[in-house]
C-alpha cells in the first residue's frame, strides 16, 4: 500500500499531457523493468511491458491497457509577457482560476493561471465563469524573459501538489488516469510471481483524453486475444447523482454495456466473487469513455471489457481516489489473467 | 536622517520571514498563527507590547527628544478564507466565506483546514455531467463542499480554512497566498526593527481587516496618534485588456514601486501627507506611483475619522490576484516601498502637518 501511494504520488507530480508523455514515461519504465520480461515503445508513444506466458505456443496474449495522458493547456498567444491557453482534453473551465501549472517552454516554467481581472473585460461576459480565452497565464517574469523562454505551442500541464487526504485517499491532478497506471503496475507484480498460461501485455497508452489514439494503435500492434481497459470512473461526490456514481474505497466498478463482451464479462465478476474483492457493477448505456471504445473495434474485433477506479471531481486537479480501490482493481485483473487456460477462447461464446 | 546605503534591505532573512507569514493561516478573527510569529520578531526590539482586547499586537518603540510625533503605523495580519459551518459526515463539509472571497475561484482547489493544516479540496461536479449552460454558470457556495477524504474526524465546526499554497520565489516576482496583506505585516517588522529615534512608533498589527477594519479602530483609540501611515497590498490589475488597447483600470502596477494612496472608497487620504510622500520619493530618487483613485480600502478608512480625526496616508506594495489562491509580487517593489516608509518616517517632522490640507 505505502509502494503504491509513494509511486502514484511521483506519477502525479510529472507532467504528461496528451501528446507530451515524454516526461511520465521514464517513471513507469523504471516501475515496470523490474516486473516485465520486455519493455518497448510504441511508434505514438505508448509504453508496452511484455510479461511471458507458461503455455504452449502459440500463446494468446492480453492486453491491458491504462492510458497514462492528462488533459492540459497550450500557449496559444504571448501578450505583454501573459500567455493566452488553449485546451488539451476536456478541461473543466470553472476551475482553472487560481491554478498553479507548469509551463513546458525552453525551461520548465512554474506559473498560474490567472483571469482578466472583471474590469477589463468585456460586458458580456463579466459576473460569470471566465471562458478560456479570457484567462492568462502569469509566470511571474518580465515581458522580455517570457518571449525569450515560451513560444506559441508549449504545452502547459496543472502542477497542483499531491494532497494526501484522510481515510487512505489521495487528491491532485491526473490521477485519472494514473490511478490505473498504479493499478496495473500492481497487477503486474502480482502477475510476476505467479504462474499464467498467457503473455500479457501491458500498456501505458498515449492520447487517450483527444481521442483513444494510443489504444487504437497499441492495440492494432499488439493484436491481442482479449483485452482490459483499466480507467477512472466517477466517484460518489457532493453535487452528483448516486446513479451515476460509485463511493470511493468499496472496490472497483466492472462495466457493462455494449463496450463490453458479456461472457467475459461474467469471468471477470465470478474472479472479484471468488476472490471476495468488492465490486459494483456499472451499466453503461453509452461508449464508456475509455481504451475499450478503441480496443474493442481493433483489426477483427476483440472481446473487451473495463476494470474502473471510482475517483472524485473528475478533470479537475483536485480529483480524489481510495488507495484500497487501486489495490483491489490491480488483484481482480491479476487474478483473472491467472485464470485463463489455453483453452479460454474457445469457452468464450456468445450465450444466445 | 538616514542615508540611502542605511536604508533596510531586503534579503534572504527577509524573505524568509514573509514565507513564514505567508504560509501561516491567520483567517480574520483566528490570527494566532501569524501574531505568535509577529510577537517572536518584534519582543526583542519594543520599548512596549501589548495584545489588546480583539487580538491586535500593539508595539512601541519610543524616540529621545521632546515633542516627539506619534506615529501609528499598522498592517492587518488577517487575510481572507473560509469557516466550517456543517458537518454533512463521512469527511464532507459545508462552509462560509470570511471576508471578500468569490465562489467562483473555490471548485478546484486544495486547502488546509484548522490549526494542524488538515488537508482538503473543494471539488465539483464532472464536466461529463453537466448540460451545456450549466458548466458557463458560476457556481454559488451552497453547491460547493470541503472534502478531507474517507474520514472526518479531526475537524471542527468552525475551523477555518485557507488555499493550501506555498510560499515560492519565480525570478522577479515572489508568490503566496496571503501577501496581502503579510507584505505589510514583514515591512512593519521591518521598521520596528530598524525605528527612527525622533518619532515615538506606534506599530499596529492589526485583526479582522477583511471583514470591515474592526482591528485598526480599537487600536487608534488605545494609541491615539498624531498621524498614521497604514501598509497594505493593493490590487494591480495590469493585465493585457481584451478588446481596446490601453489598459486604463490597471489600479496599480507591478515593477512601478509603492503606491501611495490618493483617494479610495473608505478615504480620503491627507492631501499633506501625500505630498510629502511624494516630496521624499522624488527626493530621494525612489521610484513610486500613485494608486488610481477609486474602490478598495485599507485600515485607514477605519482609522482616519477615528477620535478628532487622525491624518492617515496609506502606502501599498502593489500586487496581483489578492484573495486567490495566490498573489504576485515584485521583490523590488517591496524594497523600493520599504526604502519610502523608511526615509519618510527618519525625515518626519511636525512641520508636515503644521501645513495647510
Amino acid at each position: 500500500m505505502t509502494e503504491t501511494l509513494t509511486f502514484l504520488k511521483e506519477l502525479i507530480s510529472a507532467p504528461g499531457i496528451s501528446g507530451y508523455e515524454s516526461a511520465l514515461r521514464p517513471l513507469i519504465e523504471k516501475a515496470w523493468g523490474e516486473i516485465t520480461d520486455e519493455l518497448s515503445v510504441s511508434r505514438l508513444g505508448s509504453l508496452h511491458g511484455f510479461q511471458r506466458g507458461t503455455g504452449p505456443e502459440p500463446r494468446p496474449a492480453i492486453l491491458v491497457a491504462a492510458h497514462m495522458d492528462s488533459i492540459g493547456l497550450m500557449v496559444n498567444a504571448i501578450v505583454d509577457g501573459f500567455l493566452r491557453v488553449t485546451s488539451i482534453g476536456g478541461v473543466d473551465v470553472r476551475v482553472l482560476p487560481g491554478q498553479m501549472v507548469t509551463v513546458h517552454g525552453q525551461d520548465d516554467l512554474p506559473g498560474m493561471i490567472v483571469p482578466t481581472p472583471a474590469r477589463l473585460l468585456p460586458s458580456n461576459v463579466q459576473g460569470g465563469i471566465v471562458p478560456l480565452e479570457y484567462l492568462l497565464v502569469d509566470v511571474g517574469l518580465l515581458p522580455d524573459e517570457v518571449t525569450g523562454l515560451v513560444r506559441v505551442g508549449d504545452p502547459i500541464s496543472f502542477a497542483q501538489p499531491p494532497l494526501e487526504t484522510a481515510g487512505e485517499t489521495l487528491a491532485g491532478h491526473s490521477l485519472d488516469n494514473r490511478a490505473s497506471i498504479a493499478a496495473l503496475t500492481v497487477c503486474l507484480e502480482i502477475l510476476q510471481t505467479r504462474p499464467h498460461v498467457w503473455d500479457v501485455w501491458a500498456a501505458a497508452t498515449v492520447q487517450e483524453e483527444i481521442g483513444l489514439k494510443g489504444a487504437q494503435t497499441s492495440s492494432f500492434q499488439l493484436r491481442p486475444s482479449l483485452a482490459v481497459a483499466m480507467d477512472v470512473t466517477f466517484g460518489s461526490s457532493p453535487g452528483s447523482s448516486n446513479h451515476q456514481t460509485f463511493p470511493l474505497g468499496k472496490g472497483p466498478t466492472l462495466m457493462w454495456g455494449p463496450n463490453v463482451h458479456p461472457s467475459l464479462f461474467n469471468t471477470l465478476k465470478e474472479t472479484a466473487e471468488r476472490f471476495e474483492i468488492p465490486f459494483a457493477v456499472e451499466a453503461t448505456a453509452h461508449a464508456t469513455g475509455t481504451d475499450a471504445v478503441a480496443m474493442q473495434v481493433n483489426a477483427e474485433g476483440v472481446p473487451s471489457v473495463v476494470v474502473g477506479i471510482p475517483l472524485r471531481y473528475m478533470h479537475t486537479p483536485v480529483e480524489m481516489v481510495a488507495l484500497k480501490d487501486i489495490t483491489r482493481a490491480g488483484r481482480l485483473v491479476a487474478e483473472f489473467i491467472t485464470k485463463l487456460d489455453e483453452h479460454f477462447m474457445d469457452k468464450l461464446i456468445w450465450d444466445d | 536622517m538616514i542615508q540611502r546605503d542605511d536604508y533596510p534591505q531586503i534579503g534572504d532573512e527577509q524573505v524568509q520571514l514573509l514565507e513564514r507569514l505567508s504560509n501561516a493561516c491567520a483567517v480574520s478573527g483566528d490570527e494566532g498563527e501569524v501574531r505568535k510569529i509577529v510577537l517572536e520578531e518584534v519582543r526583542p526590539h519594543a520599548d512596549d507590547v501589548k495584545v489588546d482586547a480583539l487580538g491586535n499586537v500593539l508595539v512601541t518603540r519610543r524616540g529621545h527628544g521632546d515633542q516627539r510625533m506619534r506615529v501609528m503605523v499598522a498592517a492587518h495580519m488577517d487575510e481572507v478564507g473560509l469557516m466550517v459551518t456543517h458537518d454533512e459526515g463521512d469527511g464532507i463539509y459545508r462552509f462560509g466565506t470570511v471576508g471578500g472571497l468569490a465562489a467562483t475561484g473555490l471548485p478546484g482547489k486544495t486547502m488546509w483546514v484548522g490549526k494542524e493544516h488538515i488537508p482538503a479540496v473543494i471539488g465539483t461536479k464532472p464536466i461529463h455531467f453537466m448540460e451545456a449552460e450549466e458548466g458557463k454558470k458560476a457556481v454559488s457556495i451552497d453547491n460547493l463542499r470541503l472534502d478531507v477524504g474517507l474520514a472526518g474526524g479531526k475537524v471542527k465546526l468552525g475551523d477555518r480554512a485557507v488555499f493550501a499554497t506555498t510560499f515560492a520565489r519565480h525570478g522577479p516576482s515572489l508568490r503566496g497566498k496571503a501577501l496581502d496583506n503579510r507584505l505589510g505585516v514583514a515591512t512593519l517588522i521591518e521598521l520596528v526593527k530598524n525605528a527612527p529615534s525622533q518619532i515615538d512608533l506606534q506599530a499596529a498589527f492589526t485583526v479582522q481587516e477583511e471583514i470591515g477594519l474592526r482591528g485598526a479602530r480599537v487600536a487608534a483609540f488605545a494609541f491615539d496618534p498624531d498621524m498614521a501611515l497604514i501598509l497594505d497590498s493593493t490590487p494591480a490589475y495590469d493585465l493585457p485588456t481584451w478588446d481596446v488597447d490601453e489598459n486604463a483600470f490597471y489600479n496599480s502596477r507591478l515593477g512601478e514601486g509603492p503606491a501611495i494612496y490618493v483617494a479610495d472608497a473608505s478615504t480620503l487620504h491627507d492631501p499633506r501627507l501625500v505630498r510629502y510622500l511624494i516630496a521624499t520619493a522624488e527626493a530621494h530618487s525612489i521610484p513610486y506611483q500613485l494608486r488610481q483613485p477609486g474602490g478598495g480600502g485599507t485600515d485607514a478608512g477605519a482609522i482616519h475619522k477615528h477620535l478628532e480625526g487622525i491624518p492617515s496616508i496609506s502606502v501599498s506594495v502593489p500586487g496581483r490576484y489578492h484573495h486567490s489562491p495566490a498573489s504576485i509580487v515584485r521583490l523590488s517593489d517591496w524594497q523600493h516601498t520599504l526604502n519610502l516608509v523608511t526615509t519618510a518616517l527618519f525625515n518626519l517632522n511636525s512641520e508636515v502637518l503644521a501645513a495647510e490640507r
